[in-house]
């Protein structure tokens, strides 16, 4: 495959995508408006378990201005159920009917849907159903759910299990026996909000004339949008256009194909009019997927010298009441990423996910590998404070060897290329660590609570070899790119990743403008629409660059030959004997040279017959990874805990990241630092609550805590570069990977910060209240 | 039908005269009226941001006011902020500049909250940024590349 000199490529462009935007004119969903326009408001269960004794719609659908309101029963069979991603046969699995079947499973299931000429009309009169529920009890804890007489969220199932997948290995035992030391620890990663700033939105419009659906969606991978409701409406999928336009924010959220969906699209189709709907922040947050939900328990046999010969995990993952697209299956990255960037020998596990009455989980921004993440470094500062060593010491003794690459871990993963040391490294110089280290002992002689926290980390990026999951599991994670050069020389980009903030218009012109010599204004990259790019998969895993970008370069190395070959017959030489360089084709050693613009030009308005090509130059290509790449980093964080308030200041965040060769470095910024902030909220702020009975306690912002401005310092970044072979840019994927260092990392800190107190580990969220108890119980101790 | 009321309102220099029901919110009377679809709903309840726009001068979240709290009154959304493209404001140029946006979503409601931070504080400190910011939410930049945006409009600004 080609490879072209970087010029564009390399430097912090600003983005393409930017003037539309900071001038308010960008089109979300919401901002669609057609005629005879019709809204939707959905009526939501109120309890978390339960079966519907009666529907009263008559009152709705008598109030003035509404055109239907639609209940299971109006459904009659023609739609549904919900859309399924990945599933396999030996799992507990029930369908998941798109409004409400009798029964309810969680708070803010949809039960009916009122569709009225205005917003205000639809809500009106949504509050006029009347909906009879006998509850009957809830199971919310994950835990308890799994017990034998636990309630069942589904009936007929034999239990609340949807999965358990033991991973013996006796091995693990071995080294047990064998071990200078084990340690246990039970560690809760609390539910999260992904909380998008546009909440879920949809607008379906059925044309009765030429017989097609047009649905926008608030959606990050349209083109399981457009399978799923084909096969929800029974309709043959070349009669649906999904497009995701501008769409505020997913952090893995918005992959799945939500009930909504399908339904309004059904209701488009049932009144022969669009039909819109934004959903308010209370549903987004009951009716949008939350993320983590894992309790993990964890034992760890080590040396006294602080090496990590073998782990023993469970994970136990709350699935919620219905199975969202890829939700059961989070918990397998865990056990897949379990070792961090750590040799260890030998990894036993066992997964349980598990329902629950309670909103379905879902990826939410690292998917199973934050949690391993937490897992590990967590790990590592306890073997740390067990064995009397520095936690870097620890981890260095631990780190796969930059010669080892690539590396099968114990856990089954391959890991692309790595060097530990080197990030970790240019870390302790970054932040200084030994004078940080210092400057707490002095601290501590004061009696203030000052802690530094460290994650060395990797993850798993480029989602990715399609081969990676069953083949019944229909989910070909490859990715596609057409590069279409107009006359002009100008070119279009059809991706079938699908941004919504990455900044891919502008990472994918740099990379176009590479390639041909054009300049940014000459490119135009499209995306999030079925009917302008025919496949691809979206945007989700981090493979925006690693997988799509990857594709894109196939597809500009295919246009790149034909142009060469076509400049060759044109200026009458070989084609071995045509050197190309910044836009122009020559005839080596010669001043013969026709440039990229006036090659398009030949290509498709000279009445010349080049043997062997067709008119035109374009190219379609597919990108299948051969692995996924695994991005590392190094950071630090340092925080005071005030004993009076259990206040936790930030004081200081460095991270050093290696996620390889770089497009565009002020977004792979913007990635590391919206994602260390989101991995920071979670550690600190946020979390999903329930009370016994399955009320959503956090349903308002009020309640839900995001982080703030006024919550961070400035964070201190750097980036060493080891590239992957993995694909043909040597780029590994960004987008998780902040989320995934910071938490552990500033967990980390925080008990290191009270270990002084005899305190050795506090569940997140670390709000005050929490940590002011345990700061009181270990006074009391 | 609900009944309606008359408003009358100047939004972004043009004058507008309306039929609304009482009960709308300005953020659906810029939105749904004046096609103003910059202006974002964000949370319903005052406290994400996203419907920032200026009434009288003044920031307010357009979400939690009436559209006939607005009437007689001069309203500036985003839209209003720069004539053309070649003509952005400060601000708009600095969020460019500093990749102070992702998604998008909540930049005309953090531009508009930052217009009113620098129209009372010219040149304000990275603390006072983020202080003045404290009512608009941002989940993907993390918010350090908007406290660069603010800063790189207030030095053009103030240069200017």
């Amino acid at each position: 495959m080609a490879t072209f000199r970087p010029n564009s490529v390399g430097q912090a462009i600003k983005r393409r995508e930017d003037p539309r935007l900071i001038r308010g004119l960008g089109t979300y969903t919401d901002d669609v408006k057609l005629p005879r326009m019709t809204y939707a408001a959905f009526v939501r269960s109120d309890f978390a378990a339960g079966a519907i004794r009666s529907i009263d719609t008559s009152a709705a659908a008598a109030h003035p201005g509404v055109a239907g309101v639609y209940t299971y029963a109006d459904m009659d069979g023609q739609v549904g159920p919900s859309p399924v991603g990945v599933e396999l046969p030996d799992m507990g699995k029930a369908d998941h009917p798109l409004l409400a079947d009798g029964r309810v499973l969680h708070v803010g299931q949809p039960i009916a849907v009122v569709v009225a000429e205005t917003p205000y009309a639809a809500r009106d009169a949504a509050g006029l159903v009347d909906v009879d529920i006998e509850p009957r009890e809830a199971v919310v804890d994950v835990e308890a759910a799994m017990a034998p007489d636990a309630p069942r969220v589904y009936e007929e199932l034999d239990s609340n299990i949807c999965i358990h997948l033991p991973i013996p290995n006796p091995e693990a035992d071995k080294l047990f026996e064998q071990a200078d030391q084990t340690l246990s620890m039970r560690l809760l990663n609390q539910k999260v909000a992904p909380f998008p700033m546009e909440g879920r939105a949809v607008c379906a419009h059925w044309e009765e004339g030429p017989g097609k659906l047009t649905i926008w969606t608030s959606n990050q991978a349209p083109h399981f949008v457009k399978q799923q409701v084909a096969m929800c409406l029974r309709i043959p999928e070349i009669r649906v256009r999904a497009i995701a336009p501008e769409v505020g924010g997913g952090f893995g959220a918005k992959i799945p194909t939500y009930p909504e969906e399908p339904l309004l699209c059904w209701i488009s189709r049932a009144l022969c009019r669009p039909v819109k709907w934004a959903e308010t922040r209370t549903e987004n947050l009951l009716g949008m997927t939350h993320g983590r939900g894992h309790v993990e328990k964890i034992e760890v046999a080590f040396q006294n010298d602080g090496r990590v010969l073998a782990l023993k995990g469970q994970t136990i993952s709350d699935v919620g009441a219905w199975r969202s697209f890829y939700g059961p299956f989070i918990a397998m990255s865990t056990h897949t990423m379990s070792c961090g960037c750590y040799a260890i020998k030998a990894v036993a596990w066992d997964i349980a996910t598990v329902f629950t009455n309670t909103m379905a989980t879902e990826a939410y921004r690292g998917a199973g590998r934050p949690e391993a993440a937490y897992i590990i470094e967590r790990v590592m500062d306890e073997v740390a404070a067990a064995t009397g060593l520095d936690p870097i010491d620890v981890r260095r003794r631990n780190f796969v060897d930059k010669g080892a690459f690539p590396h099968t871990t114990a856990s089954g993963a391959v890991y692309d290329s790595g060097d530990y040391e080197l990030t970790l490294d240019r870390m302790v110089e970054l932040a200084g660590y030994e004078e940080a280290r210092e400057a707490q002992r002095q601290a501590r002689e004061q009696g203030r609570l000052v802690g530094i926290g460290l994650a060395t980390f990797t993850e798993v990026c480029g989602i990715g070899p399609s081969t990676g999951t069953a083949p019944q599991q229909r989910m070909g994670t490859w990715e596609s790119a057409t590069v279409r050069v107009e006359p002009s020389g100008n070119v279009t980009v059809y991706t079938g990743i699908s941004p919504h903030g990455q900044g891919q218009e502008t990472a994918f012109a740099q990379m176009v403008s590479d390639a041909f010599g054009v300049g940014l204004d000459d490119v135009v990259v499209v995306h999030g629409d079925t009917d302008q790019v025919q496949h691809g998969v979206g945007t989700f895993g981090s493979r925006g660059i690693a997988v799509g970008g990857a594709a894109l370069h196939m597809a500009l190395t295919k246009v790149h030959a034909k142009a060469t070959r076509i400049a060759a017959h044109h200026l009458d030489a070989p084609v071995d004997q045509i050197e190309y360089e910044d836009g122009e084709f020559t005839v080596s050693g010669t001043d013969r040279k026709l440039t990229f613009r006036e090659v398009a030009e030949m290509a498709h308005l000279w009445n010349v017959n080049v043997p062997g090509e067709e008119p035109g130059l374009e190219a379609v290509a597919r990108f299948e990874p051969p692995g996924t790449t695994f991005p590392f980093g190094a950071h630090l964080c340092q925080v005071e805990v005030d004993a009076e308030s259990g206040q936790i200041e930030i004081q200081r965040y460095v991270a050093v990241d290696d996620f390889g060769v770089v497009i565009n470095p002020m977004l792979a910024d913007g990635q590391r630092l919206g994602g260390m902030v989101q991995g920071i909220g979670q550690a600190m702020w946020e979390e999903v609550q329930y009370d016994d009975g399955g009320q959503l306690l956090s349903g308002t912002l009020m309640d839900y805590a995001v982080p703030r401005a006024k919550h961070f310092p400035r964070m201190e970044l750097d980036n060493t570069v080891t590239p992957t072979e993995i694909n043909p840019l040597g780029a590994k994927g960004i987008g998780e990977l902040g989320t995934i260092g910071s938490t552990p990392c500033i967990v980390n800190a925080i008990v290191d910060a009270l270990r002084p107190l005899g305190i050795t580990n506090i569940d997140m969220p670390a709000k005050p209240e929490r940590v002011w108890q345990a700061i009181q119980s270990a006074g009391a101790a | 039908m609900p009944r309606s009321v008359p408003v009358t309102v100047t939004v972004n220099g043009s004058t507008h005269e309306r039929e609304v029901e009482p009960r709308t919110l300005l953020v659906h009377f810029l939105r749904e009226e004046l096609d103003l679809t910059g202006v974002h709903v964000g949370c319903e309840s005052t406290l994400c941001g996203a419907c920032t726009v200026h009434l009288n001068g003044r920031a307010v979240k357009s979400c939690t006011v009436l559209a006939v709290q607005a009437d007689g009154q001069e309203v500036t959304t985003i839209e209003g902020l720069a004539p053309n493209a070649d003509n952005l404001h400060p601000l708009q140029v600095g969020f460019w500049e500093k990749h102070g946006l992702q998604c998008g979503y909540c930049t005309p409601g953090m531009i508009m909250a930052a217009k009113q931070l620098l129209d009372d504080n010219p040149s304000p400190t990275e603390t006072e940024i983020r202080e003045a910011l404290d009512g608009n939410i941002c989940r993907c930049t993390g918010y350090q590349q908007i406290v660069d945006a603010v800063q790189h409009a207030a030095e053009v600004a103030g240069a200017s």
